[in-house]
């Protein structure tokens, strides 16, 4: 099984990235299974129809010791296996150490089971603090995608969860597998995220262009793999999804040092 | 002392060699050589040297374990995993007298038991719902609440929570964010528990006082019985004692405490903030005593007396001075002679290891080395080098209560011709002079010791008694020496004032003079 841990700023599209790309690998006939890592228990909302998941803290804390795994592994979009960590409301209580015991819990409760070949962690935000970093501690997800676009901001938080993963990557086996540019139509997006992965040396797997019919699947709570089978982004996503599945790039990063990053913004994002 | 005994600095030379040099720099600013006359400047109320093995205790075990937690009728809530609650219970042995109706429920350990979920979704509904069944069970007086580690980090409002259930439960409820992990030692636990108790208990209830001659304790904490004693012979002199911060105290006497003449303070350490905050407020004077040993106990009384002025008062203390030291002379006299000459070491608290000095030299005995855990320097050099301290960013993480003189309230015992007159006359208020004014000349003096440090020291001074906690203890023990813990005085007291004096002479003959702990051979010194 790889075990594959999605990270990247907020807002940046990482929750739809990953349902997408598990859609493509669901549709290749690969056996998924999507863990949520973001109290606000929607990264699986599109393979599922909606927000239909009980998260397995609210299941914990209602039910008590008894947690049946049926109870908090729905059945999405291909035979995809859904799981949201959920957590607590914003401002309240630790969401971190909501995920380190959500996981322990999903493995004491057997899900990750031997037919699987892939599971996902969509990690919410930037890696704040150890529980957020609790997907790449202790072997649980061994390749990292780290979902960035042109935009300063994002890069920023790109390279700082690259020094996450060196931190990991000395006591674990965790590795980067590469960049996925979602694009926000920055000039020479492409090159700079390239350049990017190249200084940190590593992959932009992918460019996911800029497509309106996201909204609109979104909109339908569906993945645009179910929504629109057939338009060109459901390609890119299918592509995607394939040049993960294919891909044998597993690195230690080399995080920038911030005059570095900034000079690499100034060149390109001034180029024009 | 012996001639084979190296001289201070050669011994502090030994200590510091043992460490790397960047630790040893760091190290040799807290062991100085003492001159009584002019103190050198001490390292002290700083971080830890990591490595080291320390004797301090955490934030939460200052505010909780210390000042708070003997108050008898209130219910003391730690908001927390078990453990911090059930290993901060009774452990102090603070004692506490019922009957009357009087509640006491220093016999109970109230806990959150915080789990996994409280710290992932939040621990204030657990919190409120444990204060409403506290109320509903026990009815307190009043109900504190103290924080723990874990809900400092995930930002639980204990504060709030108290606010809301004052309203509800329409009884006094207030909370410590006292974090194990705040300040540098249990020091600053004890800070923030004089702040809580001067903002939510100290001047709640108004009430005149129908007695010439009213005094408060502060810092005497009733461990082993020790108050009783105290109020023992306040009784006998007839001084009315109106709270004791915070040995055998009522949540009601606390309230009224700022109705009293005079503030005695005995641990400066833990409680000199409180003793600042109620004169600026209040105009309540405030001067240091000290009741363990006999004579300084006589001392203490005599300087009482004195401060109200009253030649009756002044007459019937020395009476009573006089018949409790006669009642104990033949104990003394026949201990003295055993032990007189016999050296001690003492290592504890931020009072104690000066405080027992008065005790052992009742019977002659030498305090061969000292030092504090958690001491400021002010403990060691005297309140004069307060101005001078510099506040680092460990202190200044402690809220420092702004506070000015209640307008209606301000009421000082003394006009301030009476107060000069006193002065001239020698008499210092506000005053502590700190333990190295009292030790000989060329000791050691030496701020939290470390484990190393106290091993070597027991070789070279191989001393009769070392007094310190139950971290140290067993260790001490299996060297040959015995070790009275005074934190918890072990199984004993009480050790203040004259009888507890006795107490203490008895119990440190038996510890010397039996040479117990000399008698025994351990494993790895034994011939097959």
């Amino acid at each position: 099984m790889r075990k594959i841990a999605i990270y990247g700023k907020g807002g940046i599209g990482k929750s739809t990235t990953t349902q997408n790309t598990v859609a493509g690998l669901a549709e290749m006939g690969k056996q998924v299974m999507v863990v949520g890592c973001d109290p606000k228990a929607d990264s699986t909302r599109l393979l599922l129809g909606g927000l239909a998941q009980k998260t397995v803290l609210d299941t914990l804390r209602d039910e008590g010791e008894d947690v049946e795994l049926d109870e908090v592994l729905k059945p999405g979009f291909c035979n995809t296996r859904c799981v949201e960590s959920g957590g607590p409301e914003p401002g309240v209580g630790c969401a971190g150490r909501g995920i380190i015991t959500s996981i322990n819990m999903l493995e004491q409760l057997g899900a990750y089971t031997p037919d699987l070949d892939y599971s996902f962690y969509d990690v919410l935000g930037d890696v704040v603090c150890g529980g957020f970093a609790m997907p790449i501690r202790d072997g649980k997800a061994e390749e990292i995608y780290i979902v960035v676009s042109g935009e300063m901001m994002a890069m920023y938080a790109a390279n700082n969860i690259c020094k996450g993963i060196v931190k990991f990557a000395e006591t674990g086996k965790v590795r980067l597998g590469g960049l996925i540019c979602n694009s926000r139509k920055c000039d020479f997006e492409k090159e700079l995220i390239e350049a990017l992965a190249e200084r940190l040396g590593t992959q932009m797997i992918h460019f996911v262009p800029r497509d309106n019919i996201v909204q609109h699947a979104e909109l339908n709570r569906k993945t645009v793999i179910e929504y629109a089978p057939t338009c060109a982004q459901a390609d890119e996503y299918r592509s995607l999804a394939r040049k993960i599945d294919q891909n044998k790039m597993f690195v230690v990063p080399k995080p920038l040092t911030m005059e570095e990053l900034e000079s690499l913004l100034v060149k390109y994002g001034l180029a024009a | 002392m012996p001639d084979t005994i190296p001289s201070a600095e050669t011994v502090r030379d030994e200590l510091i060699k043992v460490y790397p040099a960047k630790v040893g720099k760091k190290r040799a600013k807290h062991i100085l050589v003492n001159d009584p006359a002019n103190p050198p400047e001490i390292e002290a109320n700083v971080r830890t040297i990591p490595g080291v093995i320390t004797q301090r205790g955490c934030c939460y075990a200052g505010c909780k374990g210390v000042v708070m937690g003997p108050i008898k009728d209130m219910v003391h809530i730690v908001h927390g995993p078990v453990g911090c609650s059930y290993y901060a219970w009774m452990s102090r042995r603070n004692q506490a007298a019922t009957g009357d109706g009087v509640q006491n429920y220093l016999n109970y350990a109230f806990t959150t038991d915080m789990q996994d979920e409280d710290i992932v979704f939040g621990g204030e509904k657990k919190l409120a719902q444990a204060v409403r069944e506290a109320y509903a069970t026990f009815k307190p007086k009043a109900i504190d609440i103290f924080s723990t580690c874990p809900v400092g980090l995930i930002g639980d409002d204990v504060h709030a929570v108290a606010k809301k259930m004052k309203e509800e439960l329409g009884i006094n409820v207030f909370g410590f964010s006292c974090e194990g992990y705040k300040g540098v030692s249990q020091s600053a636990g004890h800070h923030i528990a004089n702040n809580g108790l001067f903002k939510h208990v100290v001047g709640e209830t108004d009430v005149e006082i129908d007695h010439p001659f009213t005094i408060n304790i502060l810092g005497e904490y009733n461990i082993g019985g020790d108050a009783f004693e105290i109020e023992r012979i306040l009784e006998r002199c007839g001084i009315k004692l109106v709270a004791t911060f915070s040995g055998n105290v009522k949540y009601d006497d606390l309230a009224i405490s700022h109705n009293a003449m005079l503030n005695v303070v005995m641990c400066h350490r833990s409680i000199n903030y409180m003793a600042e905050m109620m004169q600026k407020k209040f105009g309540i004077l405030w001067f240091k005593v000290n009741f363990i040993g006999a004579d300084a106990t006589a001392k203490s009384l005599r300087k009482i007396a004195q401060f109200y002025g009253d030649a009756a008062l002044i007459e019937r203390v020395e009476t009573v001075i006089a018949e409790e030291l006669a009642a104990i002379a033949t104990v003394r006299s026949g201990v003295a002679g055993r032990l007189t000459g016999k050296k001690a070491m003492l290592f504890v608290g931020g009072s104690r290891a000066h405080h027992y000095q008065d005790l052992f030299s009742d019977v002659g005995m030498v305090t061969v080395t000292a030092g504090y855990e958690f001491a400021h320097r002010d403990d060691y050099e005297s309140r004069r080098v307060i101005p001078a301290i510099k506040v680092d960013a460990d202190s200044r993480n402690i809220e420092e209560i702004h506070v000015e003189a209640d307008p209606a309230r301000y009421a000082p015992t003394k006009t301030p011709e009476e107060r000069a007159a006193l002065e001239k006359a020698g008499f210092a208020f506000s005053d502590y002079d700190g333990m190295m004014s009292q030790m000989r000349k060329g000791t050691l003096v030496i701020d939290d010791i470390s484990h190393i440090e106290m091993e070597r020291l027991i070789q070279i001074y191989k001393p009769d008694i070392f007094c310190s906690g139950i971290k140290d203890k067993y260790v001490v023990e299996k060297m040959g020496v015995p070790c009275k813990q005074l934190h918890s005085y072990d199984y004993g007291g009480p050790y203040a004032g004259f009888k507890g004096a006795a107490n203490f002479y008895h119990e440190i003959d038996r510890m010397i003079s039996k040479r117990i702990w000399k008698m025994i051979v351990p494993p790895w010194k034994k011939t097959a």
